[in-house]
């Protein structure tokens, strides 16, 4: 009797763990982002098109739908790819030079001289790093820009160019030590 | 001593080399041919020049601004004329140019007006706190923190205990040691006025037990209101939580500061020259430099702030010819220095010649251990190590990277020589570098967000539907057309012109 009893009771509390847990994991699910923000959070934001999407998000959402494979975002480069690769469970890849070679960031210089004021630009820029008015000199604000070169081939006086940024950023890694010497076999 | 003496784990005995520069009298560098101020000297934001090239300045006089508030400023240190500004090899990991201010002396040495406070003790802390800013203060031990800023927790936190660091764990080095034997008056009476500042319920000065000379020294100025404490010489025992640790055996948690213990801590060459800020309005101007290792007169100089590093190795008989490194600060934490026109700063303690001996090459890692046993900090170096060399930076995080000191231990164990901490700091850097990214690429997404947003709110404007504007007359696009490209010619006839008068040069569009 006392054996059927603690039977019971275990059944019961086993029972009740586990309509706990399924009631549960609705909510949880709801805290976790969706895999589309998770990849969205590892591209680099700078809106520039050159994976063939309209900008990083509609990219991370054909790359959680396995729309689009994990190499076509130039400005993130290897980097993106491994930590994509690593969120994704995949194999990492090099780049798809369809795309585009990665590169040191840059940022756009609009000539000011030659600006002929034609809002053309700043309608161009995804992040409205450029500001100015019709008929009025524009001009790009370097700490908004994500060098996307959108604005480029809009410029009907080719006054703007892709520069290295100021130097005076703290960007500086030290450098990594040469690999250790294998061990001969 | 009545203090019960606390111990930090791991560390190692040293041979200290201390014997070579301990006992020699410090001597007044002479004025150099040109002074090179770095804007930046501290930790935090870099001055803002106040003087235009050709001014006249006079020592002391103040050249630079604070910018921001973790910011501090800058005075020449000798008088003289401001011949450029602009940027200058200065002390860096990777080799780099700063923006300094360069003066060129006049031999004469002209002090700038100051104003001293004659009653300290009866000075508001916080006007003691604006002097010790004013006067370009900053934490003279090595890591240049601006001491206003440290002060100020003090003043805004209960401060149980002001420690005054004069534990000079590394080898090689003996500044402090002579600073103390040298100027053990100002030292006590600066650590009285930091005292009053932070407002400290007990004040303790620590020395190592191997510079018994700065010990007697100090014991002579003391009274019964500072506690004098000569700590077991071990490196690290001179690190601010090992200090710590073995001082009032609490622990400084992962991430917090001395201060989250109630504790405030400062060197013994900050402490002389707050006395000297505060009794005389001096700012800092020089500091004490050791001068040792492979040169023929090993030494502690008295050097202007912005002498050349080659200037006090010449000084010290080091032949500029040789192939030798040179290494600034200690053995352990210290790095190589690239040129050896890069300025002497408010932080630089050491200049220390090595050894033209080849180092032995790095070995594959063994997993003996002998890094986990000594690490001061109770890491894992070689799993810190495994996760730096693989470039797994959430890995290394996960082992706690941003505990890790630098000291050097690890390295210096290692039976395969492995550059251990010179991979720690690459990891550290790439974490900074990649959380500067991902900023940036938040802000990017939030002004893209912003604006699709937008573009669909005023639905007719931007790229997304401009075909949409209302329908313009016929007459009125011509005219806009023919504006257009006028101002196109306009434009281009700029551009030939520009380019016909920098003929030669390369056209850079």
């Amino acid at each position: 009797m006392e054996t059927l009893a603690a039977i019971a009771l275990l059944a019961f509390l086993l029972a009740l763990a586990v309509a706990g847990v399924s009631l549960a994991a609705p909510y949880r699910r709801a805290l976790e982002p969706s895999l589309i923000d998770q990849v969205d959070a590892l591209l680099p934001q700078t809106q520039c098109g050159k994976c063939d999407y309209s900008g990083c998000r509609p990219y991370a959402a054909a790359v959680a739908d396995g729309r689009a494979d994990i190499n076509q975002c130039p400005p993130g480069g290897e980097a993106t790819i491994r930590q994509l690769a690593r969120l994704l469970g995949r194999q990492g890849k090099p780049l798809n030079p369809a795309h585009g070679r990665e590169e040191p960031p840059t940022v756009a210089v609009i000539d000011e001289e030659l600006c002929i004021g034609c809002v053309k630009c700043i309608r161009a820029c995804p992040v409205d790093a450029i500001i100015g008015a019709a008929k009025m000199m524009h001009t790009v604000i370097p700490e908004q820009c994500t060098g996307c070169e959108l604005c480029i081939a809009p410029c009907p006086v080719d006054c703007i160019s892709m520069e290295t940024p100021e130097s005076d950023s703290p960007d500086w890694v030290w450098m990594k030590p040469e690999a250790v010497q294998p061990l001969r076999p | 001593m009545n203090r019960e003496l606390h111990d930090f784990p791991g560390g190692l005995h040293l041979q200290t080399w201390k014997h070579l520069t301990d006992r020699i009298v410090s001597i007044q560098h002479p004025l150099p041919e040109r002074i090179i101020l770095p804007l930046q000297q501290h930790i935090g934001i870099p001055s803002r020049p106040l003087v235009g090239i050709g001014e006249r300045v006079l020592k002391g006089q103040t050249i630079a601004r604070a910018d921001g508030y973790v910011s501090i400023p800058l005075h020449a240190s000798t008088s003289g004329t401001v011949i450029n500004i602009g940027d200058y090899p200065v002390a860096h990991p990777v080799e780099r140019k700063a923006p300094c201010i360069v003066i060129e002396p006049d031999g004469r040495d002209e002090w700038f007006d100051m104003r001293p406070i004659r009653e300290y003790a009866s000075v508001d802390p916080l006007e003691l706190q604006a002097v010790i800013r004013e006067c370009g203060i900053t934490g003279l031990g090595g890591a240049g923190f601006p001491t206003h800023v440290k002060i100020n927790e003090g003043v805004d936190n209960a401060v149980e205990m002001l420690i005054i660091n004069g534990v000079e764990c590394e080898p090689w080095i003996t500044c402090d040691d002579r600073l103390i034997q040298e100027k053990a008056g100002y030292i006590v009476a600066g650590t009285r006025m930091i005292r009053r500042a932070v407002k400290a319920r007990q004040c303790v000065i620590a020395v190592e037990d191997d510079m018994p000379a700065a010990y007697r020294e100090l014991e002579k100025h003391i009274d019964d209101d500072i506690e004098l404490v000569s700590v077991p010489t071990r490196y690290p025992a001179g690190g601010e939580k090992q200090l710590i640790k073995v001082i009032t055996g609490k622990e400084v948690p992962s991430g917090g500061l001395p201060i989250h213990a109630g504790i405030v801590m400062q060197n013994v060459a900050t402490a002389a020259a707050v006395y000297r800020a505060v009794t005389r309005g001096e700012p800092v101007v020089s500091r004490y430099v050791t001068v040792t290792g492979n040169v023929q007169t090993p030494r502690n100089l008295q050097v202007l702030l912005g002498t050349p590093a080659i200037d006090c190795l010449k000084a010290c008989g080091f032949e500029p010819e040789s192939q030798q490194r040179i290494i600034l600060g200690g053995p352990m934490m210290g790095m190589h220095i690239q040129s050896q026109d890069i300025p002497v700063v408010k932080t630089t303690n050491c200049l220390l010649v090595e050894d033209d001996k080849p180092r032995p090459p790095a070995m594959p890692c063994i997993r003996c251990g002998a890094c986990a046993d000594i690490c001061p900090v109770k890491l894992q170096p070689q799993e810190l190590y495994r996760h730096a060399k693989t470039d797994d930076l959430t890995g290394s995080q996960h082992y706690h990277l941003f505990d890790c000191i630098e000291c050097g231990c690890c390295a210096t164990v290692c039976p395969s020589h492995i550059p251990l901490v010179r991979y720690y700091r690459y990891a550290k850097s790439r974490i900074a570098e990649e959380e500067r990214r991902r900023s940036g690429a938040d802000r990017s997404r939030t002004r893209f967000l912003a604006r699709q947003e937008r573009i669909q709110r005023q639905s007719g404007y931007g790229p997304a539907a401009p075909e949409s504007a209302p329908a313009e007359q016929p007459q009125a696009r011509d005219e806009k057309k023919a504006f257009i490209r006028e101002a196109v010619e306009r434009s281009r006839a700029r551009r030939r012109r520009r380019n016909d008068e920098s003929a030669g040069d390369k056209d850079n569009d």
